[in-house]
């Protein structure tokens, strides 16, 4: 076992880990933060994109241990004090859903997105997503939604 | 699926990783992003007794210039290899090689130096330092060293660093004044290249002085195509590009697999020089098809 320690959603936290324990399940399983979602396994499909250091990552490939010390965040620690975040609301607005299973990690995607490039084309949000899959094939609205996010926030 | 038990350590420096790396014994592999070993950790093609995680060491991050070459520590992921202005010239192939590996989130931690020590023949990097006539340095316990890119793949997955050396970068002549380009073909988006063709092109007035033509999943390790380079010296029309792009075919027969057969790799990697070396020549009018 392996002793790490490591802030998710601002909340600093200290764990034993098994080395090969991967950051998806010590986030679902230690910390009990279930929104982020296990979809293919394979670093394909994103559903498991959350946030290292700023920057998106897909967390079924990244050992727990490789995260000591990091910053992270999930899609638990975008709203705050109970108002939801901008693409959160932008999401719910433009039915940038179906199932849902693709959403958490579409909107970690977007938000560390965002925070590289604030003002982007519909072009732009297209490849910045190329890394999740959203099997209801609703990538229209969830385009729409982040260009929505991105306007919401910029203003 | 998660890996294998195995055993991990963070170095701190080089030295204590290369000491770790030498008592953990042939089974211990140095760990970078992880994008090319833990996925084949989780599916058991990889067993390692020991993880040493390098992923700390700063040393071995950044993209810095250097006379006339750009060097390029192995830790620097794709992202950053992306966006490095420091990459000019027919070196800024690498910059485009890397911001169409994978997706956002892999090219976040995905490493250079992974890839390189990876050395899957179905990576795109290994091609683009192949046509480059990159230099990858090595450090050991007895020291460092530097190996030119076409001796440093040898195989499917082997490279010529030896059980206990860490890829700690790599050295990039510039070629100012050239141009370069990658295409690669795959059935979906992030897909491994069926083929893939890296150029660098030194595109004068009167048409070619100087071509590198690498090729990705062309064979077990990435290829230069010297008979394709030689005939495009003095090309300065489309056909004419065409034409040499055709002299691919004399290289030793690639592997045919689920995605392609022989033949139909050796289609498009003729169809894609031509597309990459117009590219890469940047000249008006050959851009086209």
């Amino acid at each position: 076992m392996k002793r790490i320690s490591m802030t998710v959603n601002g909340v600093r936290h200290e764990a034993d880990v098994e080395p090969r324990t991967l950051l998806v399940h010590f986030i679902r399983e230690q910390l009990e933060l279930t929104g982020t979602n296990v979809g293919c396994d394979t670093s394909s499909c994103g559903a498991c994109t959350i946030l290292m250091n700023g920057q998106s990552v897909k967390s079924c490939t990244v050992l727990a241990v490789q995260a000591d010390g990091a910053d992270v965040a999930t899609v638990e620690g975008l709203a705050s004090n109970g108002d939801w975040h901008p693409i959160q609301r932008a999401f719910h607005e433009q039915h940038g859903l179906q199932c849902g299973f693709c959403t958490p990690g579409m909107m970690m995607a977007a938000v560390g997105y965002l925070d590289e490039n604030p003002s982007p084309t519909e072009d732009e949000v297209r490849l910045a997503l190329e890394g999740n899959l959203c099997r209801c094939t609703g990538y229209h609205n969830i385009v729409k939604a982040v260009l929505a996010a991105a306007d919401d926030m910029g203003s | 699926m998660i890996p294998a038990s195995f055993d991990y350590e963070r170095a701190s420096s080089l030295d204590e990783a290369l000491s770790l790396l030498a008592a953990g014994g042939e089974d211990a592999r140095p760990l970078a992003g992880g994008h090319s070993l833990l996925p084949l950790m989780r599916l058991r093609l990889a067993r390692p007794s020991l993880l040493v995680d390098i992923g700390g060491l700063d040393e071995l991050r950044g993209v810095h210039a250097d006379g006339n070459s750009v060097v390029i520590g192995a830790l620097t992921t794709h992202h950053e290899v992306a966006g490095a202005s420091e990459l000019t010239g027919g070196s800024g192939l690498l910059a485009r090689v890397a911001e169409g590996i994978g997706d956002p989130q892999v090219r976040h931690r995905g490493t250079l130096g992974g890839s390189v020590a990876h050395a899957d023949p179905a990576s795109d990097l290994p091609a683009a330092l192949l046509a480059l006539d990159a230099e990858v340095t090595l450090a050991g316990r007895d020291g460092t060293r530097s190996v030119a890119a076409a001796d440093f793949f040898v195989g499917p997955f082997m490279s010529a660093a030896a059980d206990g050396e860490i890829v700690t970068g790599v050295r990039v002549p510039k070629r100012e004044g050239w141009g370069s380009a990658y295409r690669k073909f795959q059935r979906r988006a992030q897909d491994w290249a069926i083929v893939g063709v890296a150029a660098v092109v030194n595109w004068t007035e009167s048409g070619i002085a100087g071509a590198a033509i690498g090729l990705t999943n062309m064979g077990g390790t990435p290829l230069r195509a010297p008979g394709v380079e030689a005939a495009l010296v003095g090309a300065s029309e489309k056909a004419q590009i065409t034409a040499a792009a055709s002299k691919v075919s004399e290289l030793e027969t690639p592997p045919a697999d689920e995605n392609a057969s022989s033949e139909y790799r050796v289609h498009l990697a003729q169809v894609l020089i031509a597309r990459a070396v117009a590219e890469a020549a940047g000249c008006p009018g050959m851009q086209s098809g």
